[in-house]
């Protein structure tokens, strides 16, 4: 374990980490909330004394840097990035147990959006400009930044398999040779998209840090609200412009790369983002046969429908209406599109399309391998044929996913909140989304969970973000007994 | 001409035969000495040893005054190196090389343009594009086309069922409704000239001519049933069934596909989404059966081993298969197999050497020369085409006021779109296509050669 090296990234995370808050920091001091300032203040400060401090210890690192390494890294760097970025909401008072102020920063680095603040609208402006940013910071990763800025892979292979943990897909790879490069076109075609997202909103009359704060969560697919009523009250156009960029979000990035080299046909032959954009026209059509009645006219039943799959599917979180008070059938509609969740290499959260898609097609041909044994039967997508490893570590993962699921789910069943509650609370942190339903639904928050409730949910929302191998490598004792 | 064939494998040895026996002087480059000095012993040609890409090996083969060279080892990298340095030693040489991994094919077009090639030669997909022309038409053990398809040669067997048993030829157009012409009959492993009075027994193979317009009406009236193929069995996953397979699911054709070595199996699944493969020895027959050999509407026997191919079509044609094709490559094999039913053979190195050859002959002799040669009748006989033109002699002359060499028939005449069956009052006229079938291989090589 190249422990030294370790110590290097982490410093420079927590650096970038310090430089991010800046902004907030000038937010604060712009609009005269002093305790902001000083919140933000200090945690600047304890930031750049421990980074330097690492950095001057870890001077001397070797260069061995595995895909343990790489794993480890990784989840560590989340970890310490929450544990800090966590600071300013205990210092400025306003979330004065740190338990809650982890729990709202997790949910932010890891695009979940659920929180434990009731009254949203009484944050101070730089808090609620930090808390929305985690989200924007959380949905690309900040290992890519770093990846994307720092020439540190200068010559050394290591950095892809810090990609490789971060990044979500079963399969991930790199766009072009160079690493940076790689890094640079997906953090520009994520910056560009939510230049264009923040436009698109101020054109509805936003006010611009709300405007700032709505696409920051749209693009991690987060789902922090600015208002107490998440986006209900807002004007149809601007909902409707929510439902169309969570859905872009929830692409996988390279599809739009590919787009920009001029490649459509590929595009639109991905099996994955034909499933993505089938489930989605599926859903909404089911939903507004399911809630019909509820609602006025057709058009606005559309919209609530359109808007709520787009912020489930994609794990956003975002809603316009308490899809709580949904009849049980678009609710069931809704608990399955958690699971499923976004594609793969885009910002959302879930078991990704892809997997969902390989899983069917694995059982498809292990039924037909058990009708004829001899014949020799291969898992194709994209008319390529997929390796048999990535299809071990497909149900691997699915394996992982079910048992976490339903270990957590147990252990936020010791609050004492009803089934449907605890297994949608379990489902909402897991698969980064936000609201459950039941008392976790849109209106509600998840502040009444007892402190192990949360830290449980903390170690999820990490382990759904990450895609559950990094965490549970950095738990494994192999990886810590030398051999 | 002077010819150097490099690489003395399957289809240098079949062209070292058919090129020494039509005259030609042969220089054979292989690397192994004992397999050359078997060759010069048997053919009357040289033989030079070493690797045949390198420059000093071609030339002490007499590349600078060699007119073709056909570069036939067995990897097909080597074959182009040869290629384009004979050329570049000799700018006026012709090049025939063997390309066959299917990872090339798509490129073949862009190699000749690009590299100096004047023909290139793929052995296994030639066996595949026979056995898909052959499924197409079942019925016939073979099939040539001539004139641009307007004219055939079929090849029939007369079993116990046929209604052309004990039926004298000059009787046959009674029975089949039709102007047909049989022009050569395999009896025996024997072939034979037939005349008028010739009677046909069980067990013959006939080879017959026609306008490609009857055939329909021949088959229909000799009541062979022309299902069409759907559903078909391949034993042996090498590069012919990959090919045929590929060829056979464009044509919207179920294919399985057996074959022995897992690796291969996977390869092959991942080249060909819509073939079952099948793990599995063919030559166990209850892994046959597994597969449902006897709902197959042809099995085709593609192995390496030709004992095992014959094994496997008997035991099709003995469980009801309509059609079976066996892949032959030695020589022994396909005389064993003619006295057999064994359906229709496909020998690769066979249509190979064939195309070859063609090409070949129309090098050496631009004018009146040969359009195409096909052999037939096990290659005791070949059906030759020839464009009549101007100085042809004896044109518009009834048939019956010729004089022909002995072993010589016109098969036929072919006048613009119109094909015929000849009989002593046709004539043939400039711009016609007259197909001649002999007895004697590489006798003829341009028409004026049939008249005695």
């Amino acid at each position: 374990m190249n422990i030294k090296m370790m110590g290097r990234f982490i410093a420079q995370i927590i650096a970038i980490e310090a430089a991010f808050m800046l902004p907030a920091l000038a937010i604060s001091l712009g609009c005269g909330e002093w305790p902001g300032v000083k919140a933000f203040g200090i945690t600047v400060g304890i930031m750049v004394l421990l980074s330097a401090g690492m950095f001057l210890l870890c001077r001397r690192a070797g260069r061995l840097f595995g895909a343990k390494e790489g794993f480890v890294c990784v989840a560590l760097s989340w970890i310490v990035m929450s544990l800090l970025g966590a600071l300013p909401l205990v210092l400025c008072g306003q979330v004065p147990h740190y338990i809650d102020a982890l729990f709202e920063i997790v949910s932010g680095f890891t695009t979940t959006g659920a929180s434990v603040i009731s009254d949203v609208e009484g944050l101070f402006r730089g808090m609620l400009y930090w808390r929305s940013f985690t989200h924007w910071v959380g949905g690309m990763g900040v290992l890519v930044f770093l990846l994307a800025v720092l020439p540190t892979g200068n010559g050394a292979g290591f950095t892809m398999h810090l990609l490789r943990a971060e990044s979500p897909g079963p399969d991930v790879g790199k766009l072009v040779p160079k690493m940076r490069q790689t890094a640079l076109i997906l953090y520009v075609i994520y910056i560009v998209l939510t230049i264009i997202n923040v436009i698109f909103l101020l054109a509805g009359g936003m006010h611009w840090l709300h405007a700032l704060c709505t696409a920051f969560g749209t693009a991690g697919t987060g789902g922090f609200g600015t208002f107490n009523t998440s986006l209900a009250d807002v004007s149809p156009y601007l909902q409707n412009a929510t439902t169309v960029f969570m859905f872009l979000f929830g692409i996988n990035f390279s599809c739009f790369y590919l787009l920009l080299m001029g490649k459509l046909r590929s595009v639109l032959k991905d099996e994955e983002l034909r499933l993505y954009i089938g489930m989605f026209v599926a859903c909404v059509i089911g939903i507004v046969l399911s809630v019909r009645p509820l609602y006025g006219t057709l058009a606005e039943t559309i919209r609530h429908a359109a808007f709520q799959v787009s912020s489930v599917m994609t794990t956003t979180g975002f809603s316009t209406t308490d899809f709580d008070l949904w009849p049980s059938f678009a609710k069931g509609i809704l608990l399955m599109l958690m699971v499923v969740g976004a594609c793969a290499g885009s910002t959302g959260g879930g078991l990704k399309c892809i997997r969902v898609l390989l899983l069917f097609k694995v059982l498809g041909r292990n039924i037909r391998q058990i009708l004829t044994p001899r014949k020799v039967l291969v898992v194709r997508s994209n008319g390529k044929v997929v390796d048999e490893k990535v299809l071990a570590n497909t149900n691997a993962y699915f394996a992982a996913y079910m048992i976490i699921l339903v270990l957590s789910t147990l252990v936020l069943s010791l609050d004492g909140f009803s089934v449907e509650t605890n297994l949608s609370a379990a489902l909402a942190t897991f698969n980064n989304i936000g609201p459950g339903i039941g008392a976790v639904g849109p209106t509600c928050n998840f502040a009444a969970f007892s402190d192990l409730s949360k830290v449980t949910m903390c170690l999820t929302m990490l382990a759904g973000r990450l895609e559950i191998f990094p965490l549970l490598v950095l738990f494994s004792r192999s990886t810590w007994t030398r051999k | 001409m002077n010819i150097i064939i490099a690489g003395a494998g399957k289809v240098g040895k079949v062209l070292v035969r058919q090129l020494t026996a039509e005259g030609h002087d042969l220089t054979i480059i292989d690397r192994d000495n004992q397999v050359l000095e078997s060759l010069v012993v048997k053919h009357d040609a040289i033989g030079v040893q070493g690797n045949c890409a390198s420059k000093a090996v071609l030339e002490q083969a007499g590349v600078q005054n060699a007119d073709l060279v056909i570069a036939a080892t067995n990897a097909d990298e080597v074959n182009l190196l040869c290629c384009l340095t004979a050329h570049g030693i000799n700018p006026n040489i012709h090049t025939i090389a063997r390309i066959r991994d299917p990872e090339y094919t798509e490129q073949i077009m862009t190699m000749r343009q690009t590299f100096p090639l004047s023909l290139t030669v793929n052995p296994e997909k030639l066996a595949a594009m026979e056995i898909e022309r052959l499924l197409k038409f079942p019925g016939f053990l073979r099939r040539e086309s001539f004139a641009k398809g307007r004219s055939q040669i079929v090849e029939l067997r007369i079993d116990g069922k046929s209604k052309l048993k004990n039926v004298a030829l000059t009787d046959m157009s009674n029975v089949v409704k039709c102007r047909v012409l049989v022009c050569a009959v395999l009896r025996g492993g024997q072939a034979v000239a037939p005349s008028g009075n010739f009677v046909l027994q069980e067990g013959d193979r006939i080879f017959v001519t026609a306008p490609t317009s009857t055939l329909a009406v021949l088959l229909k009236n000799l009541d062979i049933t022309t299902r069409r193929v759907r559903r078909v069995l391949l034993c042996g996953g090498g590069r012919v069934s990959f090919y045929l397979a590929g060829l056979l699911e464009k044509d919207r054709i179920s294919v399985q596909l057996l074959e022995k070595d897992r690796s291969r199996c996977l390869a092959l699944a991942e080249a060909l989404p819509e073939t079952a493969v099948v793990q599995g020895d063919c030559s166990n027959q209850s892994i046959l059966d597994d597969q449902g050999i006897d709902q197959c509407d042809a099995v085709i026997s593609l192995t390496g081993l030709d004992e095992t191919n014959m094994i496997v079509s008997l035991y099709a044609a003995n469980r009801g298969v309509g059609q079976t094709i066996t892949k032959l490559s030695r020589e022994e094999s396909i005389r064993i197999a003619n006295t057999m039913n064994l359906g229709s053979i496909i020998s690769p190195k066979e249509l190979c050497s064939n195309v070859i050859v063609r090409y070949v002959r129309a090098m050496q002799n631009q004018t009146g020369a040969a359009v195409s040669v096909h052999a037939i009748a096990d290659g005791q006989a070949e059906a030759v085409e020839f464009k009549v033109e101007a100085g042809t002699p004896n044109c518009d002359v009834p048939l019956k006021e010729l004089k022909l060499k002995q072993d010589v028939l016109i098969a036929g005449i072919v006048h613009g779109m119109q094909s015929e069956v000849p009989n002593g009052d046709s004539r043939f006229v400039p711009g016609d296509r007259v197909v001649v079938v002999t007895g004697r291989r590489g006798m003829l090589q341009q028409l004026g050669d049939i008249f005695a």
